[in-house]
């Protein structure tokens, strides 16, 4: 961070602003403006871009006028985890099923915090909890989830009628 | 004497014995997950929200209006005992509260706030059956044009009220208000800013957008805190409040109440800075100014009352205009129209028994929540103690599952991964999201009703001056912006909600 940005919460958050701002107008470059009468598709996103854009530029000149504090570290750790998990239990609930990808979801997110431990309390927490969702969730109320998923179903074999 | 009819109307809807129940349940689930250290109230509408899905109407909003209530005073509970507000509203119940409680009069703070919560509900709901009706009266005049006002002078407020910086207020509206344009547009049918996926062509979810931001973004921001925190809870008891806590309270719910009905009626919803305000005051008309922080039973309940009459004010513009002034009220919105019901005045109208029969729950939502949540506190308790570490992994898969029952898809987890990480980046830079969601909501209505006034007037844009109700509604919102920008102003403002 060069030393003339005194106050970096404003001059990233102004970043942010102008960049979404620039993509607005970038990518509804096409959509048709329209007159006041009667707006097209265009009018009112234009507008809002460009309003972005002016309201992140004011935020980069304050951060260079007055003074701010500075971004709190970032805790990457936790950040990348709980994000990964929850994309995790998308990508393999149709595939592997609820219980694979909620008991996934649960090991990659508590992952994240220092005070993970193997035990036993937490253990039979988990496995209430997938039997709980299982029942409430698929069983109760109907959420059209796969218990098993498409490449597990085939070893369930008998019971298969039971745990879809 | 139309009213008192209206009320046992309401009062006849609201006390069938399933309508009963499912206000039960919502208090019980509302407290539930609204305990849990930081969950707020919208993001426990939002988890809870497919619960109500299958229900008839009436049964669902009035179990909304329960997970409301419960949820609110479940953010208090937390406050009070490990000091870990949910949302912005009960930072300043944390201040002294959580000092009563490591005083051993735990029990006590938490009767205080709810006795407190429940004389401003009592009082509001009584203000809102006044007020509703005559509201939405003019509302019914209201055209497009004056509609577009309202909602300007909504943002206005918004960014007003907001805690923090005013740029950033403004910028997450704007911010908010493209984030609605994402879709399908209603009035072409051109796709826009959908970039050729097919789930974007309806627009984003409001509840994926709140789950992403409150629910997954705070996880990780609350990770961030880990180990420095003490979660120490203490055995709760002697719940009965002295006789000089009663005395000292009144004052203060009294004020407490009138500065939340005044600031929460405001389109721009104002539970935060009432609460704040309400502190503020006490602390400098109070006798006992000098125990403030310390444990004053006074910063207890005038923050309580405030926040409660704040929060349940809000129901004014939602259900007299069909205009949320908060994320909370966006979320019944969304529950509203779910259930084919277009919120706005004509729902009076229309379905008085609903519309009564969901003011008269409110009260009894609120007598639920003083009778049933003192004696269950020894439950609350428990849930409070339970290890962050390990309720997290529990919040996140039921988010992940909430979300994916909204439409049943995967790309709506995906999308809440996204704003997830969104949440966490604003919360590092100091952007709060909730002028973002209001933004995210009023945007695709502020266009539409734009459209139509500038249609009407054959594209001339003086039509929101000419017209009377709109032309002061904007002039108020430009004297709002004006006496923000002005320093004077702006520096009570900051006290207002540093003092705390």
């Amino acid at each position: 961070m060069p030393n003339f940005i005194r106050a970096p919460k404003d001059f990233w958050a102004g970043l942010i602003y102008i960049g979404v701002g620039v993509t607005a107008l970038w990518v509804g470059a096409d959509y048709k403006m329209g007159t006041a009468g009667s707006m097209g598709p265009g009018y009112f996103p234009k507008v809002l871009g460009g309003i972005l854009i002016v309201l992140g530029l004011v935020a980069m000149l304050r951060s260079i006028v007055s003074h701010g504090q500075p971004v709190g570290a970032i805790v990457w750790k936790p950040l990348v985890l709980i994000l990964l998990a929850c994309v995790l239990f998308g990508l393999l609930l149709r595939p592997f099923g609820l219980l694979v990808s909620l008991v996934t979801l649960v090991l990659v997110s508590a992952a994240a915090s220092q005070e993970l431990k193997f035990d036993l309390k937490p253990s039979t927490g988990l496995v209430l909890l997938t039997v709980f969702c299982t029942l409430v969730f698929v069983k109760g109320l109907g959420v059209p989830m796969p218990i098993l998923g498409t490449w597990l179903e085939p070893l369930a074999g008998p019971f298969l009628p039971y745990l879809r | 004497m139309e009213i008192l009819a209206n009320l046992w109307l309401g009062l006849s809807v609201a006390v069938s014995p399933i309508n009963l129940w499912w206000c039960l349940v919502g208090c019980f689930l509302g407290t539930a997950i609204g305990v849990l250290p930081g969950l707020g109230p919208a993001a426990t509408i939002a988890m809870l929200l497919p619960a109500t899905f299958g229900l008839p109407p009436v049964s669902s909003l009035i179990m909304l209006a329960g997970i409301f209530y419960g949820a609110q005073y479940g953010g208090s509970t937390t406050s009070i005992l490990v000091n870990l507000p949910g949302e912005t509203s009960s930072v300043v119940t944390a201040i002294d509260g959580y000092q009563m409680a490591r005083q051993g009069k735990a029990g006590r703070a938490l009767a205080v706030a709810a006795i407190a919560s429940f004389f401003a509900g009592t009082v509001c709901t009584l203000l809102i059956a006044l007020f509703a009706p005559p509201l939405a009266a003019v509302a019914l005049k209201f055209g497009p044009a004056e509609y577009f006002s309202l909602m300007v002078l909504g943002l206005v407020a918004s960014i007003v009220l907001a805690n923090g910086s005013i740029l950033h207020a403004l910028a997450m509206i704007v911010l908010g208000l493209l984030l609605g344009l994402i879709g399908t547009d209603v009035n072409s049918g051109a796709q826009r800013y959908a970039f050729g996926i097919a789930e974007l062509g309806d627009g984003i979810g409001f509840v994926i957008v709140a789950m992403g931001m409150f629910g997954i973004g705070e996880i990780i921001a609350n990770l961030e805190g880990e180990g420095k925190r003490d979660v120490m809870v203490k055995a709760v008891n002697g719940l009965m409040p002295t006789r000089e806590d009663f005395r000292r309270m009144i004052a203060p719910t009294l004020r407490g109440t009138a500065l939340g009905s005044v600031l929460g009626i405001l389109p721009g919803g104002g539970a935060a800075l009432a609460s704040f305000g309400a502190y503020a005051l006490e602390k400098r008309v109070s006798k006992n100014r000098h125990e403030f922080g310390k444990g004053a039973v006074e910063g207890v309940a005038a923050p309580e009352a405030a926040n409660n009459a704040g929060a349940q004010m809000s129901f004014i513009p939602m259900l007299t205009l069909g205009i949320p002034s908060n994320p909370v009220m966006a979320l019944m919105i969304g529950a509203m129209i779910i259930q084919g019901i277009q919120p706005g005045p004509a729902v009076m109208t229309e379905q008085p028994a609903l519309f009564w029969g969901l003011i008269a729950s409110m009260w009894i939502g609120n007598l639920m929540l003083l009778v049933l949540n003192l004696p269950l506190i020894g439950i609350w308790v428990k849930m409070i103690s339970v290890p962050y570490h390990l309720l997290y992994p529990m919040i996140l898969v039921f988010c992940s599952i909430g979300v994916f029952s909204l439409s049943n898809t995967v790309f709506d987890v995906y999308l809440m991964v996204v704003f997830g990480g969104l949440g966490y980046a604003f919360k590092k830079l100091d952007c709060e999201p909730a002028p973002m969601l209001l933004g995210f909501i009023l945007g695709p209505m502020m266009e539409e009703y734009l459209r139509r006034a500038l249609l009407i007037a054959k594209g001339d844009a003086t039509v929101l001056v000419t017209r009377p109700i709109s032309a002061t509604m904007l002039v108020l919102a430009g004297c709002l912006l004006i006496l923000v920008l002005l320093p004077a102003f702006g520096k009570t403002r900051e006290e207002a909600f540093k003092e705390a």
